[in-house]
C-alpha cells in the first residue's frame, strides 16, 4: 500500500509536471537567444484548442499535437514578427500576446465546449514498468511525458554541446558580437521564438489531450505563468527546468494529499507551498552570484537592429 | 438594410446618451432581460447553465422577450458598472448569477427603482431586487445514497471548491445519505480554492483515489474529476450540467442546474406586471435541480433507489437534513424526528459525522 | 509564414526621434485598428460601424460613462506609473497584482478595525496602511534581490499567487462578516472609511485626483531630477551606472519599493472606492493589464495617462457591445490584443524610418542583410 501510494505520487506528479515542462523548455530556448516572451500562457492556450479542435476532427492525437506546435509557432511568429522586426517592446508584446491568445482560443474553441476527445493512451514501457514503486512512478506513462524527457535532453544537448548551440547561447550574451561575426541574429532569435512557441502549443496540448481530454475557456489557469517563472527558477539551464517543473508538481500534488488525510492545515496556506518552496529553492540556488550571471542571458529582453 | 443598420446606430446612441432608464413596455412591446455571469456563457458548468436557463427562457417566451447577457464579470468593482450599463440599455429585469455580485445588484437596483432585479444564491433583497438559489443539496442526498451502494473501499472522495455554506451543505447531505444506506463510509474532501482549474481538479481527485477513495463527487465545475474517475473505472457523478458525454459510463449520475423554468416564470411576470421581490430556494419539487444521465453501467437497484430518494424528496417524505445529526465530535445538532431549518442550513459551518478533516477557516 | 532572406522592409535609425511620429504614430495604429477591428467583426457578422461605435464612443458618451472611465484607468494608470520607474531601471516588477492585493487587504484590515469610528484621521491612516504593506510585499524581492541576487521576476510573480491566497484565507476565515451567512466577504466600510465621491452620482473618488498628481509628481521626478537621471542611466547603460558611482541595490529598492506602494494605493483605493469592502476578488488583473499600460505609454508618465485611458476604454467597450450587440467577450480578447500590438508595432515609427528594399539607402544594406 505505502509502496503504491508512494508511485501514484510520483506518477501524479510527473504528470502536472510535464505541462509546466514542456513549456518552459520552449521559452528557455527563447530567452538563451535573448528574447523574452511572456505570452506563454497565450500560446499555451491556443494550443490547447488547436490540439484538441484536430483531435475530435479526426486527425488523430498525434495530428493533435503537431497541430498544437503549429498553432504555438503560429502565434509565435506574430510575436517574432513584431519583437524582431518592428523592435516593439518585448514584455509589453507578450503580454499583449496573452491577451490575443486568450479570445483567440475562445473564440475558436466555442464549438468544442461539452465534448471530449480520447485520452492519450498510456505506454508501459517493458519489464521496467513491472517493477513495484519505480514502474508505476515513472515507465507507465503517455508518450508526451517520455518525450518532454527527451525534449529536455536534447535542448540541453543542443545547447552545450553542439555548434549550432553555442551560436543561439551567443546571440543572447550579445546581439552585436554574434552580429559583428556574421551570424544572422534576427533569424536565429525568430528560430528560437518559433520553437518556444511550440513547445508552449504542446505543453497547452499536453492539458487537452492527456491531462484532462476536454476543452475549457482559460484551462491552462496561470500554467503558462508558472512556465515562465520556471525558467527564471532553472538559472536558463534545461535539467534544472526540469528539476523546477518536478518540485512545483510535486508539492502541488503533496498537499492534495495531506488534505485528503484529513489533516487540519488550511488549503489556502497549502496552496501557497509550491510558490513558497519555488522562492525558497531559488534563494538558495541563486546565493552563487557568479553562477547565475554566467547563466542569464545578458541580453535578455534587449532589442537588436542590425547596423552596418 | 443599410437604413436599419443607422436607425440601429441612432437608438443606441440615443439609449445611451440618455442613459435611459427602462420604465416597462418598450416601443416594440417586448420585455427585456439581462443576465451577468461571473464565467464565459459556454464554460461548460456553471455559468452555462444559467444561459441554457436564458435560452429555454427565450424559447418559452419567443417575441414577447429579448435577452442579453455579459460573461465573465469580475465580481470586483466592474459588477457595479456592467449591472448599471445593463439597467442604462433598456433591461426590464436583470438576473446577476453570483453572489460576488449581491452588493453591486443593490447598489444598481437603488438607481434604477423601475427596473426588477434577480441575485442568486445571495441574501440581501429589496423593493425591486428578489433572490433566488436552488437547493443543490436534495441532490446530494440522491448521489451520496447511490455513493454509499457504489463504493466497495467505504470511501467516497470530494473535490470541493471554497468553503462555503452551500458546498458544506453539499458534503453533508452526500455524507449523511451515504451512510444511512452503508454506515462504514467515510467521506474524504479536497479544497482546490477554485471553481474551475481543471487540471487540479483532476490532481485532486487522483490523489483522493491514491488514497483508497473509489466514488469521487465534486463541487467544481470542469468535468476534470469525473474524467480522471473514469479513467481507473471508478464511479463519479457530474456538476452544474449533465457531463454524461465525458464519461457515459463513469457518470452514474450527476446534479444538473436547471432555472430555465425560473427565468420563465419570472420574465412572464414582468409582462404581466405581476412581479414582486421574492425569496426563491427551489428544489427537486420546483424543477431547479435535476439529475443527470444515469450510466447504463449502473446496477439497477440503485437506480431504482435514487429515483426513489428523488421522489421522496419532491413529495416531502423525506428532508436531506433529518435528525438525528451529528457533529464529527458526536455532539448533536438536531434530535430525531426534527429537520434543519432553511436559517441553520444557510449558515452550516460543521461537518457531520463521518467526513475526515476540519473545515478550514 | 514565409521567411526571404533579402527583407521587404527594414528599419533605419533617425538621428533623433521623430517630433510628428510621437503625436502620429498613435493615430496611425488607431486608423490600423479601425480597419482590422472591421475585418474581424465583419468576419464575425457584426456590423462593423456599429461595433466600432459601440467600442470606443457608446462608452463614453455621457458623464457617467466618462465618469467610470476614469474609475476604470486610475488603477491602470496608478500602478502603470509605479512600474515604469522599474522598468526604466531594468528592475522587472511583474507582481504589481500581489501588491495591489496586499495594499487592499492591509489597508482594508485598518479600515475594518476602525470602522465604528468617525474622524479624519482615519482613511490617511488607512491609505498609509496599504502603501506601506504594498511596499512591504514588493521589499520582498527587493531585499533578496539585492541581499541573496534572486531574480525579481520570479520571486514578485510567485508573491502574487501568495497575496491572493492569503486574501482568500482571511475572507474565508478572521475577517468574514458573522452576518454574511458564511459567505466570504468582510463587513461593508463605513462611511467614514471609505473615500467619498467627488461627482454626485458617479463613483469618481479623490482617488483620481490623486493619481493625476502623481502622474505629476512622477513626470518631474523622471524628467528633471538627478534620481531620474540615475535610473534612466541604469537603465541604458548599467555599466555605466556602475561606474558614475550610481549604486544597483539603492535603484532597486527605490524602483520596487515606489512600484509595490504604488500598486498598494491602488489595492486600497479599490476597497477603500468602488468596492467598499473586502472580498476574494479585488482586482480583474490590473497588475498585469498596467504593465501593457507602462509600456504602450513610452515609460512615460503623460504616456501613461493616455494608454490607462485607451485601455480602460476598450474594456468598457467590450462591455458596450455584449450587452448592446451581443458580441461574445472572446472577440473583444481578440480586438484588444489587434490594438495593443498595432499601438506597439507603430511606435516603431518614433525612432525609425522604414525602408522598402530597393529604395534609398535600402539597397545599400541589403547585401549585408543577405547574409541573414
Amino acid at each position: 500500500m505505502f509502496l503504491d501510494t508512494t508511485g501514484a505520487i510520483i506518477a501524479a506528479t510527473i504528470i502536472a509536471a510535464t505541462p509546466l515542462l514542456l513549456a518552459a523548455i520552449g521559452e528557455l530556448v527563447t530567452e538563451k537567444s535573448g528574447v523574452l516572451n511572456l505570452g506563454v500562457e497565450g500560446m499555451m492556450l491556443v494550443g490547447a484548442v488547436a490540439g484538441f479542435a484536430v483531435d475530435s476532427a479526426g486527425g488523430g492525437a498525434f495530428g493533435g499535437l503537431i497541430a498544437a506546435m503549429l498553432a504555438g509557432a503560429a502565434m509565435a511568429a506574430l510575436f517574432g514578427f513584431l519583437t524582431l522586426f518592428l523592435l516593439t517592446n518585448q514584455v509589453a508584446t507578450g503580454l499583449a500576446l496573452t491577451m490575443f491568445g486568450t479570445g483567440l482560443s475562445a473564440l475558436a474553441g466555442q464549438g468544442f465546449v461539452g465534448t471530449t476527445v480520447p485520452r492519450l493512451g498510456k505506454i508501459d514501457i517493458p519489464l521496467l514498468s513491472q517493477i513495484p514503486l519505480l514502474g508505476p512512478a515513472f515507465f507507465s506513462h503517455d508518450a508526451l511525458v517520455y518525450g518532454s524527457v527527451l525534449i529536455t535532453a536534447a535542448v540541453w544537448y543542443f545547447l552545450y554541446r553542439t555548434r549550432g548551440g553555442l551560436i543561439l547561447r551567443a546571440m543572447g550574451e550579445s546581439a552585436d558580437v554574434a552580429h559583428a561575426i556574421g551570424y544572422p541574429v534576427i533569424g536565429i532569435r525568430f528560430a528560437a521564438v518559433l520553437f518556444g512557441g511550440a513547445m508552449a502549443g504542446l505543453g497547452g496540448a499536453y492539458l487537452s489531450l492527456a491531462y484532462t481530454p476536454l476543452w475549457a475557456e482559460n484551462m491552462t489557469a496561470g500554467r503558462g505563468w508558472v512556465a515562465l517563472a520556471l525558467v527564471v527558477f532553472a538559472t536558463w539551464r534545461p535539467w534544472r527546468a526540469m528539476l523546477g517543473a518536478y518540485i512545483f508538481g510535486g508539492v502541488t500534488i503533496a498537499q492534495l494529499h495531506v488534505q485528503g488525510m484529513g489533516v487540519s492545515i488550511p488549503p489556502q496556506l497549502l496552496s501557497m507551498l509550491p510558490y513558497a518552496a519555488t522562492i525558497v529553492v531559488l534563494v538558495i540556488i541563486s546565493r552563487d552570484a557568479t553562477r547565475v550571471k554566467l547563466n542569464a542571458p545578458a541580453a535578455l529582453g534587449k532589442p537588436f537592429l542590425p547596423t552596418a | 438594410m443599410s437604413k436599419s443598420i443607422l436607425s440601429r446606430v441612432l437608438g443606441t446612441a440615443a439609449a445611451v446618451a440618455l442613459g435611459l432608464a427602462a420604465a416597462g413596455a418598450h416601443a416594440d412591446g417586448k420585455v427585456k432581460a439581462g443576465f451577468i455571469y461571473v464565467g464565459p456563457h459556454n464554460d461548460g458548468g456553471y455559468s452555462q447553465q444559467h444561459d441554457m436557463g436564458r435560452l429555454e427562457a427565450q424559447k418559452n417566451l419567443g417575441d414577447k422577450v429579448e435577452t442579453s447577457y455579459v460573461e465573465s464579470v469580475p465580481e470586483g468593482a466592474d459588477a457595479e458598472r456592467v449591472i448599471r450599463q445593463m439597467a442604462a440599455s433598456g433591461a426590464n429585469i436583470i438576473f446577476t448569477t453570483s453572489f460576488g455580485f449581491m452588493d453591486a445588484t443593490i447598489k444598481v437596483a437603488k438607481q434604477f427603482p423601475k427596473v426588477k432585479f434577480e441575485h442568486a444564491t445571495g441574501y440581501k433583497t429589496a423593493d425591486n431586487v428578489g433572490i433566488y438559489n436552488a437547493r443543490f443539496y436534495e441532490g446530494r442526498a440522491v448521489i451520496g445514497t447511490m455513493a454509499g451502494r457504489l463504493t466497495k473501499t467505504n470511501k467516497i472522495g470530494y473535490v470541493a471548491s471554497f468553503p462555503i455554506p452551500e458546498v458544506i451543505q453539499g458534503i453533508n447531505s452526500a455524507t449523511l445519505a451515504a451512510r444511512a444506506v452503508n454506515p462504514n463510509v467515510t467521506m474524504s474532501v479536497v479544497w482546490v480554492n477554485s471553481w474551475y482549474d481543471p487540471g487540479k481538479e483532476a490532481a485532486a481527485a487522483q490523489a483522493l483515489m491514491d488514497q483508497g477513495v473509489d466514488v469521487i463527487m465534486q463541487h467544481t465545475d470542469s468535468p476534470a474529476p469525473l474524467q480522471a474517475a473514469a479513467q481507473r473505472g471508478f464511479w463519479g457523478f457530474g456538476q452544474s450540467g449533465d457531463m454524461h458525454q465525458y464519461a457515459p459510463d463513469a457518470q452514474a449520475t450527476g446534479i444538473v442546474d436547471h432555472w430555465g423554468d425560473y427565468y420563465t416564470q419570472r420574465i412572464q411576470a414582468v409582462i404581466d406586471g405581476t412581479w414582486k421581490p421574492d425569496n426563491t430556494w427551489g428544489g427537486f419539487a420546483a424543477n431547479m435541480v435535476n439529475l443527470a444521465t444515469f450510466s447504463d453501467k449502473l446496477p439497477a437497484d440503485v437506480k431504482a433507489e435514487a429515483l426513489k430518494v428523488e421522489d421522496d424528496i419532491k413529495t416531502g417524505k423525506r428532508h436531506p437534513f433529518q435528525g438525528p445529526i451529528k457533529k464529527q465530535d458526536g455532539s448533536e445538532v438536531i434530535p430525531a424526528g426534527k429537520t434543519l431549518s432553511d436559517d441553520e442550513l444557510s449558515g452550516m459551518n460543521y461537518y457531520v459525522e463521518g467526513v475526515i478533516g476540519t473545515i478550514p477557516n | 509564414m514565409s521567411h526571404k532572406k533579402v527583407p521587404l522592409l527594414r528599419l533605419e535609425p533617425r538621428a533623433e526621434t521623430a517630433r510628428v511620429m510621437v503625436y502620429a504614430a498613435p493615430l496611425i495604429a488607431v486608423v490600423l485598428t479601425l480597419i482590422g477591428g472591421s475585418v474581424l467583426f465583419a468576419l464575425m457578422g457584426f456590423a462593423p460601424h456599429v461595433a466600432l461605435y459601440n467600442f470606443f464612443i457608446a462608452p463614453i458618451s455621457d458623464t457617467y460613462g466618462l465618469s467610470e472611465l476614469a474609475v476604470k484607468a486610475t488603477p491602470l494608470v496608478l500602478i502603470a506609473i509605479g512600474l515604469s520607474l522599474g522598468f526604466r531601471a531594468n528592475v522587472w516588477n511583474i507582481g504589481a497584482e500581489g501588491q495591489l492585493t496586499i495594499g487592499a487587504l492591509f489597508g482594508g484590515m485598518v479600515a475594518l478595525a476602525l470602522n465604528d469610528l468617525t474622524g479624519w484621521y482615519i482613511l490617511p491612516l488607512e491609505i498609509i496602511a496599504g502603501v506601506l504593506a504594498g511596499m512591504a510585499w514588493a521589499a520582498i524581492p527587493a531585499f533578496l534581490r539585492t541581499r541573496f541576487n534572486t531574480n525579481e521576476i520570479l520571486v514578485s510573480l510567485m508573491l502574487t499567487y501568495i497575496a491572493q491566497l492569503l486574501l482568500n484565507l482571511l475572507v474565508h476565515g478572521v475577517l468574514r462578516d458573522p452576518a454574511a451567512l458564511g459567505f466570504p466577504q468582510s463587513k461593508a466600510f463605513s462611511d467614514s472609511t471609505l473615500l467619498p465621491t467627488i461627482l454626485d452620482g458617479t463613483r469618481v473618488t479623490s482617488s483620481t485626483i490623486i493619481t493625476l498628481l502623481i502622474v505629476g509628481i512622477a513626470w518631474v521626478v523622471v524628467a528633471k531630477s538627478f534620481v531620474g537621471f540615475q535610473i534612466r542611466v541604469a537603465g541604458l547603460a548599467p555599466a555605466a551606472a556602475r561606474y558614475a558611482g550610481f549604486r544597483q541595490p539603492r535603484l532597486v529598492w527605490m524602483t520596487l519599493l515606489a512600484g509595490g506602494g504604488l500598486a498598494g494605493l491602488a489595492g486600497i483605493f479599490e476597497v477603500a472606492g468602488p468596492i467598499g469592502q473586502l472580498q476574494p476578488t479585488i482586482s480583474p488583473g490590473y497588475g498585469f493589464t498596467a504593465i501593457i499600460v507602462a509600456f504602450l505609454g513610452r515609460l512615460h508618465p503623460l504616456g501613461i495617462l493616455l494608454a490607462g485611458l485607451l485601455v480602460a476604454l476598450s474594456y468598457l467597450g467590450g462591455e458596450a457591445v455584449q450587452i448592446n450587440m451581443g458580441m461574445p467577450l472572446a472577440v473583444t480578447g481578440v480586438f484588444q490584443g489587434m490594438l495593443l500590438f498595432f499601438l506597439l508595432a507603430c511606435d516603431v515609427l518614433v525612432s525609425y524610418r522604414i525602408r522598402w528594399r530597393g529604395t534609398g539607402q535600402g539597397a545599400v544594406t541589403g547585401a549585408r542583410a543577405a547574409k541573414g
